[in-house]
């Protein structure tokens, strides 16, 4: 249609001016779809917590230890199938720029409660015979060149001294979205340790992952839990997965939320860039404007066609900043492994980028459009003599 | 007689576009004496207004030498040019190309920033300038507050202000209705008659080239014979 | 030999729209790039302040937190008799053996759980920290479950005000004070007596000893005795380098993702300036042309166009830092990646956080309106001309 080539050309009139919108828009979308799948991936821990299996810990706070033999007494509550131990271990292997996630668990409970960890059968037995063994994720095990095998070191933080571990296992990711950078060995190893170095640490765990039967029943379950160990020496807390995962998420809310913010002052910035362009492009051509009106052509036309050239343009933007968004994320990736194993864009990012480059071209053409519309034809030519 | 101010030799100026030649300028001598009016006058693209930003300094030749009063400035480097240029030229154009940001004041001050006077100097010097084309009363409004022939004289006070070798004028009535230019035209002989200003002038209008003293013309890059404005001079 | 400064100024104050839309996109990423600035600066000056060059602390070896540490009861109490440590008026080591554990309380703001630090005191604990003051109540008895709270805590968690008491362990500790320790991280903390709360927290050793030196200089000699003794298993550090390490994996996190968002909005302002320079520059092509035929040279116009966008950025960065010094006002509560706790502290400002943005905001508007001021200055006068 003429109409379209009209609008097309004379979005495209100032080429260089064009071109520069269009690059301002896809740069600062970028940036918001990176802040994007930075609020992502802080929340992926949550995304990746199952419904059917419950968190117990020290009812003061994370950092004290329940005793072992809470266990049994656990496993015998209504609902509950499985139990394993487990602690945070908080190793560092080499130094602290070499950051990961290192945990002791109950291997074979373990297993069990997380068919999301893919290992190959024959890994998997290896890994439970060695007490020396370590599992460990296909992402961590990229990151340091680690092969079955390996013997490697971590210099324990909470537990101190030096603890060599050999990898017997290396697992995938079952579900997409799940972590593939932790590092698990066994609980039993430790606990062996300390029996003889530290006594009175032994038989301690961190905290108990618990699968249940009846992910509905998961509330009452968690107070059943609970009320075993009131008034006794360590006191639980028992919740879901996910709210344990929220929990974590919701300690850092102030960053997130500031995240947030940015993200949004990114589109004001993007919209000052392309709503500047289309105020020049409308002023400038004030004159055609009023010739076209005087050939018949009706404000509400002017104001589409402007919409139109605005929509070209940040839609264009939008498109660009879009496609280049999962490139640069990977780059980022690579530098942000440790703070952020999953770090994915997800197609509601995407979407959300397009249509808040949508949205900047109608607003970038607002004023403009209610001017062209109320403009008089006489007042136009007087501007230009 | 004296030594003309203007002494144009074998000036030649051509335009290459890929392997064409356009010629412009061809084989052109001029002298031009000092408080002379000249208008310069002929079709669209006879190569006046060409001939013209030569003589001013904003366009190169190809070969020839333009002497102005001693200085053969087609040897001067750009940023001597420049300097040459802010003493011994004013401008006149067309479309007056004011500063529209600053008042006519300002304006007509601002060939002075590039002289070493002082601010209250320059302040003087611009006043009186535009006391010369009676727009004292003026000197506070911005062009956009100001008709075209007032804009066209301000301009012209502009050019006068360094009190310069020549005063260069390109099309000065093309934009101005018939009183305006009359006015315009009226000043212009009025600076070289009283003030003895050199006043070169292309313009394709003829009551403009009939207010000049001598007329030359040019066609297709070459200078026909002069002759006087008013047949009745002599030449 | 310069074109005038009213030119450049004057031509921004007539498309008053272009430059405002201009100017304010290079005011938001100088917002974000102050703010962030601002974090990272309140991050370190609580930090910082927290500790005190007069003080020692020692952990076990290798324990990068208080939380994580233990010192054994018989150790502890040796490390406090070292001479190097200064004494008290009644002629005790101003040293003192504290727990520290975490406790997960309701944060108000968020409705959720974060942890704070709760700390086992003893009586050298609070002449420690001289930052200290009681601003409501009184102090808590010793031998007692009595706690006092600092401020950030009292205002900012659930169940902690003064007159309240916090739950857990199997009983009340009622709050009966509450003590201001200005803009450190002891303000977020919750202080009670080691002996009490050891016990409630199935503890027998302690996680640090806080040792007040003679003298500052006095470190070295206590260091060497602590750390080489076999007995120990203890690493030691003045306290004021023990708190800035605490805050530098935060710092760096936040510096870094606020310096590379910050770099990639950048290039959308200083995109958005070439836009307004090169159309200011397309607009006035007949005036660039007379200033050059008047013998304005082309550096002239060069630096009339770039001061041009100079001053754009400048606006830019005024109204970016102006708003982000209203964020002076605000605290901001997070947990410390490094120490696993609930820290606040504010966004401050400084001279040279406000110079840093100033330069940030020109360079923007310097290098955003470069190349349109070079095609200014490029022009040749004929060309320029004739387009009037």
């Amino acid at each position: 249609m003429l109409l379209i080539r009209l609008i097309l050309k004379n979005a495209f009139r100032h080429r260089l001016r064009a071109l520069l919108t269009i690059l301002g828009v896809a740069v600062a979308l970028t940036a918001f779809g990176l802040l994007r799948t930075v609020l992502d991936a802080w929340n992926s821990g949550v995304a990746a917590s199952s419904a059917s299996r419950l968190v117990t810990r020290n009812a003061i706070s994370m950092t004290q230890s329940l005793p072992y033999a809470y266990k049994m007494r656990i496993r015998q509550v209504t609902g509950v199938e499985t139990v394993a131990a487990g602690s945070w271990f908080g190793g560092i292997y080499i130094d602290e720029k070499h950051f990961f996630a290192n945990l002791v668990v109950e291997a074979e409970d373990f297993f069990k409660l997380y068919p999301e960890i893919a290992a190959p059968p024959e890994q998997a037995r290896a890994f439970i015979q060695d007490r020396k063994g370590a599992l460990v994720g296909v992402q961590l095990a990229e990151r340091f060149h680690w092969k079955l095998g390996d013997t490697i070191t971590l210099r324990g933080t909470i537990y101190p001294g030096q603890w060599p571990m050999t990898i017997r296992a290396i697992y995938r990711a079952a579900r997409p979205g799940f972590d593939e950078t932790t590092l698990y060995f066994h609980w039993t190893y430790l606990d062996e340790a300390l029996k003889k170095t530290m006594p009175q640490r032994a038989g301690q765990v961190g905290f108990f992952m618990i699968g249940i039967d009846d992910p509905s029943r998961a509330a009452a379950i968690s107070k059943d839990i609970d009320a075993l160990f009131i008034n006794s020496q360590a006191e639980t807390l028992t919740e879901t997965e996910k709210a344990f995962q929220l929990g974590f998420v919701a300690m850092s809310s102030a960053i997130l939320l500031a995240l947030e913010i940015v993200s949004y002052v990114v589109i004001l910035i993007i919209l000052a860039v392309a709503a500047n362009t289309m105020a020049m492009a409308a002023r400038e051509r004030a004159g055609e404007f009023a010739v076209l009106k005087t050939l018949g052509f009706g404000g509400g036309t002017l104001s589409l066609m402007l919409l139109g050239e605005s929509m070209i343009l940040s839609m264009s933007g939008a498109i660009l900043g879009v496609a280049a968004l999962t490139p640069i994320t990977t780059l980022f990736a690579r530098t942000l492994t440790q703070y952020f194993p999953v770090f994915d864009v997800s197609r509601e990012t995407m979407l959300l980028g397009l249509g808040f480059g949508a949205l900047v071209g109608v607003l970038a053409a607002l004023v403009p459009a209610w001017r062209v519309r109320t403009l008089g034809i006489a007042a136009a030519f007087r501007r230009i003599g | 007689m004296a030594t003309p101010l203007i002494s144009i030799r074998h000036l030649s100026k051509a335009y290459r576009r890929g392997t064409q030649i356009i010629p412009v300028l061809v084989d052109i001598s001029l002298d031009i004496d000092a408080g002379e009016f000249l208008a310069l006058v002929g079709p669209s693209g006879s190569g006046k207004s060409t001939l013209l930003n030569c003589i001013a300094g904003i366009d190169t030749v190809d070969a020839g030498e333009i002497l102005i009063g001693g200085t053969d400035i087609v040897t001067l480097s750009e940023s001597a040019l420049a300097a040459w240029r802010s003493r011994h030229v004013g401008f006149v154009f067309q479309f007056y190309n004011l500063i529209p940001v600053l008042s006519a004041q300002e304006n007509v001050e601002l060939p002075l920033l590039l002289t070493h006077l002082s601010a209250r100097q320059r302040r003087e010097h611009a006043a009186a300038a535009l006391a010369a084309v009676n727009l004292s009363d003026r000197a506070d409004h911005r062009p956009g507050q100001l008709s075209g022939g007032q804009q066209q004289r301000v301009a012209i006070a502009r050019a006068i202000v360094t009190d310069p070798t020549i005063v260069v004028a390109d099309e000065p009535t093309g934009d101005l209705d018939r009183q305006a230019a009359d006015d315009v035209l009226a000043l212009l002989d009025r600076l070289n008659d009283e003030l003895g200003k050199t006043i070169i002038m292309v313009t394709h209008d003829p009551r403009a080239a009939a207010a000049a003293r001598i007329i030359r013309q040019l066609d297709k890059g070459e200078l026909h014979v002069a002759h006087p404005a008013h047949p009745e001079e002599r030449l | 030999m310069a074109v005038p400064f009213a030119y450049s100024w004057r031509n921004l104050w007539t498309r008053r729209l272009t430059t405002a839309l201009t100017a304010g996109g290079m005011a938001l990423v100088v917002f974000v790039f102050t703010a962030t600035l601002m974090l990272g600066e309140g991050l370190r000056q609580t930090l910082v302040a927290t500790g005190s060059p007069d003080n020692a602390i020692v952990l076990r070896k290798g324990s990068e937190t208080e939380v994580q540490s233990g010192v054994a009861r018989d150790a502890a109490s040796a490390i406090t008799t070292r001479p190097e440590i200064a004494t008290t008026a009644d002629g005790r080591p101003l040293a003192a053996r504290e727990a520290v554990v975490l406790l997960a309380l309701t944060k108000k703001s968020t409705g959720k759980v974060s942890n704070v630090v709760v700390r086992g005191t003893e009586d050298a604990s609070l002449p420690l920290r001289p930052q200290i003051r009681l601003v409501a109540g009184r102090l808590p008895r010793r031998g007692t479950f009595e706690v006092m709270v600092g401020e950030n805590v009292a205002k900012g968690f659930a169940g902690a005000a003064l007159g309240q008491a916090l739950r857990f362990a199997k009983r009340d500790w009622p709050v009966v004070g509450v003590f201001s320790a200005g803009n450190t991280g002891f303000s977020s903390e919750i202080w009670g007596d080691v002996d009490q709360l050891l016990p409630a927290f199935g503890r027998r050793g302690f996680s640090v000893v806080i040792a007040g030196l003679r003298h500052p200089s006095d470190l070295a000699a206590f260091k060497n005795a602590v750390e080489n003794d076999p007995r120990y298993e203890a690493e030691v550090w003045r306290e004021t380098k023990y708190y800035e390490k605490q805050s530098e994996m935060m710092r760096k996190f936040l510096t870094v993702l606020g310096v590379a968002l910050t770099a990639i909005f950048s290039l959308g302002a200083m995109i958005g300036a070439m836009i307004t320079m090169y159309a200011a520059v397309a607009s006035r092509v007949p005036e660039i042309g007379a200033l050059r035929a008047m013998g304005f040279p082309r550096s002239g116009i060069l630096l009339a166009f770039l001061l041009e966008s100079l001053l754009l950025g400048g606006l830019g960065g005024l109204a970016g830092v102006g708003l982000a010094a209203l964020l002076g006002f605000v605290t901001f509560s997070t947990i410390n990646f490094q120490t696993f706790s609930e820290l606040a502290f504010r966004f401050a400002l400084t001279p040279g956080i406000i110079l840093a943005s100033l330069i940030f905001s020109l360079a923007m508007g310097v290098i955003g309106g470069f190349l349109p001021a070079v095609r200014a200055a490029r022009m040749a006068i004929v060309d320029a001309l004739r387009q009037g």
